[in-house]
């Protein structure tokens, strides 16, 4: 109301201003808007060159990686599958990946048990030193595999884990749990304490709370907790490379990088569409769960 | 506290003979606190073992000698500070952290706001599109960028040389070489940061862009009054945060220069590496690696306080 | 469905704020009782103490002839419903007036007999298959009600639940309450931070401050015979005038002097009362609605006192009028037909048989 009495008390002065004005403000937007999308595409390429070329390098046969003079770039004419269909067949990659999906499926399985139960009592019960813990797994988030690999030697050697697949799933909980503990704290906090209470009046005992009414609840948080969990693993490469010397227990990022490249010869047309399959599962995963994903990302610095 | 527990212990004993149930609430109080106790212990077991345990352990492993028999107290540290390489190593680390950190923050808050431009319907495929660096596996993501700027097939070269200019050296010189490492972190890293300015962007309320238009913000007055002082606790927890996981690389260095050319591109992590692993010196790897425990230290306390003071401005 | 009693109840807190301080109440059968107090006057603390939310610290809770001090929330067979509502979010209306005979393992057919009962009761009969994020406010507080009557337990606890609607909504549900309390007779206690749904809902109403009881009694007894002045302040809208008086002996008969040259003559059945405190700092407490235009006529012991009004607020139906008495701010309700003009001087009359008296220092009423 406040306005229209304004712009009719100012009409003599303002009916030239927004002729003028109007305009330009549109078209400045326009301007900002197209700017952007520059940019984004800009960008969007630099992001996008290594899987596009991995994909085109995995199209090709080793004659048409060879030919200097060739566009590297282009599609190459006639494409091949035959690279895709050679790595079942003629080389370790269905090793090396079903060791992936084993040690994968097995961390996510870990960290999950470790930090639900954990995230529970943390967010709801105390005890002696609960805080100090909670504040713990957020500092222990913080410490990087690169500290923790040399030690762990000395203990994988001493569990007699040394070049054994089952290392994997040792220590890969190291990087996942305490990460996946903070956010669902997070998530179960933010769950009204009166749920409890109505759930505790209802008749739940303490496992049927969590069973029945927490991880429903916290569902999203637990999706977007196991999605971090199954990226870290199977992206794992240092604890491998250190722990794992043996072809057929090693992991998809490792198996990939040491075995065809440690050939005299750079089978790259090989590499490359090993490497294409090995980025395939978490891209599908963040393809169709990108909103939880993304809530996982930002879940440590939002939800404190 | 005390005083509460005290009068309840009387009421106990003054009332015992009320009826054999007493104290059981209070019991159950107590028997809830040992199962949470229980239901943390996998977590302490994995916390204190694998990985406190292990971060002091280093510190043993790291003042004995090469076999490990006999302790030489601080001979693997003044040996490191002997050699060249080592402060090379050092050197090395900081640039590549902060150079990478410096371009990841900036890129990244760069594409925060054409995204946030964008209508709003766009934004999910653009989003998408932007952070699949950070979605595939480093070591995969690094093995295509080693075949993108391998030495006689280099993807990059065929266009410079299609542009007239000659070809570079990608891994093989040290300028080249390191400026490539930092490359490869850039464009793993800056949709991470993206993403989280974007997050941030989102939560400006947009009341206070509208106050500030009516006051006569221009769009950089708008940005630095408004957006920054808003997004600052972020932004330091992010850069903190990237500075220790940067710092603390080692998928993109160890495959993609493996430390080459003559060791000008070994970071902290791939140096600790090849002592430790690839030589078997694991007590000068360790002694290595212990390096980057102050400085990590420092950032994580930082970026706890930053978390703490988001978590108490959000109530 | 039980009587419920509270000895000595007492509750500390951590760090030693003492929330309630000893009180002793007893509700009957079927009673509607209401806990009504302001904020932090240990109102909630009692009634999660008596669901087994909160430990007692000290005195006893017994419900329907059996001491519950230690016994956990579930076996004590109440039923509670929230201020925020407490839904489970993931499950649909159906399912969550049906978890808690579900954890206690009631047949399949009887679960579904209650849920359609209940459903009926409350009127959400074609919500049941919704989840309560696609409901309004108004239907969520429904359910919460639902999932308390499927129960069928012998205890009704309600935690402000109407704070979170709006006021239209507030006096609709607050009759939906009483028709289910009307159609269901289960015992029930509630909790809440407003005087007028005490009034309403309650059989008797108890007024809480700073932990302890002020006063218990049937709402229109607390209206016409507060037992002290938080409970005279406390109940009704506008508050009651409290004005800085003392009593004389003018022409043998007593009279309150209020200042400004006023002074009212105290009713001859009061005077006896009065007498003795005839040195004391007093303060004289009169309602709004007590101090009206002076044509009605309707009212016996009416006494004129002529003021300077400041302010007046046309409300409709009636008209406030504000003026001081000695620099206090006093409230009066007087006719939209009596001519009151803000800056001028009126003449209102007190309706001395409602007047109270109030000891300055102790706060209670005479």
């Amino acid at each position: 109301m406040n306005t229209t009495v304004a712009a009719a008390v100012s009409e003599p002065v303002s009916r030239a201003a927004p002729s003028r004005w109007r305009p330009s403000l549109s078209r400045s937007r326009k301007w900002a808007l197209w700017g952007a999308y520059a940019g984004l595409i800009l960008f969007a390429v630099f992001f996008l060159i290594p899987p596009y070329y991995m994909l085109v390098t995995s199209l090709k046969t080793s004659q048409q990686i060879a030919a200097i003079e060739g566009n590297p770039w282009a599609l190459p004419w006639p494409p091949t599958v035959s690279n895709w269909l050679a790595l079942f067949t003629d080389t370790q990659f269905p090793i090396f990946f079903r060791n992936s999906v084993i040690a994968t499926i097995c961390t996510v399985a870990i960290s999950m048990a470790i930090s639900i139960l954990a995230a529970f009592s943390l967010s709801r019960m105390r005890f002696w030193g609960s805080a100090t813990l909670a504040t713990g797994v957020f500092l222990c988030y913080l410490i990087p595999e690169t500290l923790l690999f040399i030690p762990l030697f000395q203990v994988v050697g001493f569990l007699g884990l040394m070049d054994s697949m089952w290392v994997m799933v040792l220590v890969f909980p190291t990087l996942s749990v305490p990460f996946c503990t903070w956010i669902m704290i997070g998530y179960f906090q933010s769950i009204p304490k009166e749920l409890d209470e109505a759930a505790l009046i209802d008749g739940a005992s303490r496992l049927q709370l969590l069973l029945k009414i927490f991880i429903p609840v916290a569902m999203p948080g637990i999706i977007a907790a196991t999605i971090f969990a199954f990226t870290v693993s199977w992206a794992g490469f240092l604890y491998p490379l250190a722990y794992i010397f043996s072809f057929d227990q090693m992991p998809l990022t490792v198996g990939i990088a040491s075995t065809m490249i440690k050939a005299d010869v750079f089978q790259w047309h090989m590499i490359m569409s090993a490497a294409l399959l090995a980025a395939l599962p978490p891209l599908v995963v963040y393809a169709f769960l990108m909103d939880y994903y993304i809530a996982g990302l930002t879940a440590g610095a939002t939800k404190g | 506290m005390a005083d509460g527990t005290a009068a309840l212990a009387q009421t106990g004993a003054a009332r015992s003979a009320a009826g054999p149930r007493r104290g059981g609430l209070h019991r159950m109080m107590r028997r809830q606190s040992t199962t949470a106790f229980l239901l943390c212990l996998p977590l302490l077991a994995l916390v204190l073992g694998l990985m406190i345990f292990p971060a002091f352990y280093a510190g043993w492993l790291a003042m004995l000698n090469k076999s490990m028999e006999r302790f030489v107290g601080l001979g693997n540290f003044t040996f490191l500070f002997r050699r060249e390489t080592f402060w090379n190593v050092v050197w090395q680390s900081c640039i590549f952290a902060i150079t990478a950190v410096f371009f990841k923050a900036l890129i990244g808050f760069i594409l925060a706001h054409l995204v946030h431009v964008l209508p709003a319907k766009g934004q999910r495929k653009w989003r998408g599109m932007l952070l699949v660096p950070w979605v595939m596996p480093l070591a995969i993501g690094t093995l295509a960028w080693w075949w993108l700027l391998d030495p006689s097939y280099s993807a990059f070269n065929w266009v410079i040389r299609a542009a007239g200019g000659e070809n570079i050296a990608w891994l093989g010189d040290t300028f080249w070489a390191r400026f490539s490492v930092i490359l490869v972190n850039v464009w793993y890293g800056a949709p991470f940061f993206m993403i989280m300015y974007l997050a941030a962007l989102k939560s400006v309320p947009e009341q206070l862009y509208e106050a500030a238009a009516i006051d006569g913000a221009n769009a950089w007055q708008k940005l630095w009054h408004i957006t920054l002082p808003m997004m600052r606790n972020i932004i330091s927890i992010t850069v903190l945060f990237s500075l220790i996981v940067t710092f603390a690389n080692f998928d993109i260095v160890r495959i993609l220069t493996n430390g080459g050319p003559r060791d000008t591109t070994h970071i902290f992590a791939t140096y600790s590496f090849a002592l430790g692993i690839g030589s078997g010196d694991i007590p000068l790897g360790a002694a290595v690696s212990l390096f980057m425990f102050p400085i990590l230290g420092v950032f994580a306390i930082f970026i706890l306080r930053g978390v703490r003071r988001r978590a108490d401005a959000m109530g | 469905m039980a009587e419920v009693s509270l000895r000595k109840v007492v509750k500390l807190f951590d760090g030693g704020v003492q929330a309630v301080r000893g009180i002793d109440l007893d509700i009957a059968d079927h009673e509607f009782v209401v806990l009504v107090g302001p904020s932090g006057c240990g109102k909630s603390t009692t009634l999660r103490m008596i669901a087994g939310l909160e430990e007692v610290s000290d005195g006893e809770i017994w419900i329907g002839g059996e001491m519950v001090n230690d016994i956990p929330p579930k076996d004590r067979d109440i039923a509670m419903v929230f201020q925020n509502y407490a839904l489970y979010p993931h499950m649909t209306v159906f399912e969550n007036m049906a978890f808690g005979l579900k954890l206690r393992h009631f047949p399949k057919d009887e679960i579904k007999r209650r849920v359609d009962r209940a459903a009926a009761i409350l009127s959400i009969g074609e919500l049941l298959e919704r989840k309560p994020k696609a409901l309004s406010g108004g239907q969520r507080q429904r359910v919460a009600m639902g999932r308390a009557i499927v129960r069928d337990p012998k205890v009704f606890l309600f935690d402000e639940p109407l704070s979170n609607l709006d006021a239209k909504l507030r006096v609709q549900m607050r009759t939906e309450i009483k028709k289910v309390h009307q159609a269901v007779k289960t015992t029930t206690i509630y909790v809440t931070h407003d005087q007028v749904e005490a009034m309403t809902l309650a059989d008797r109403v108890v007024v809480m401050n700073h932990g302890v009881i002020e006063q218990v009694g049937p709402p229109n007894e607390l209206y016409h015979h507060p037992a002290t002045i938080f409970v005279a302040g406390f109940i009704g809208s506008p508050a009651m005038n409290f004005i800085p008086a003392r009593l004389s002996n003018g022409a043998g008969a007593l009279r309150i002097e209020l200042g400004q040259g006023l002074s009212l003559p105290v009713p001859a059945d009061r005077t006896a009362r009065y007498a003795p405190h005839r040195n004391k700092k007093l303060l004289f407490g009169i309602r709004p609605e007590h101090l009206t235009e002076t044509t009605r006529t309707d009212k016996q012991n009416l006494a004129p006192i002529t003021v300077e009004l400041d302010v007046i607020e046309p409300m409709g139906m009636e008209t406030l009028v504000h003026f001081r008495i000695e620099g206090t701010p006093v409230c009066a309700r007087v006719d939209p037909a009596a001519g009151a003009q803000a800056g001028q001087p009126m003449t209102l009359a007190a309706h001395m048989d409602q007047m109270h008296l109030i000891d300055a220092d102790t706060g209670k009423v005479l």
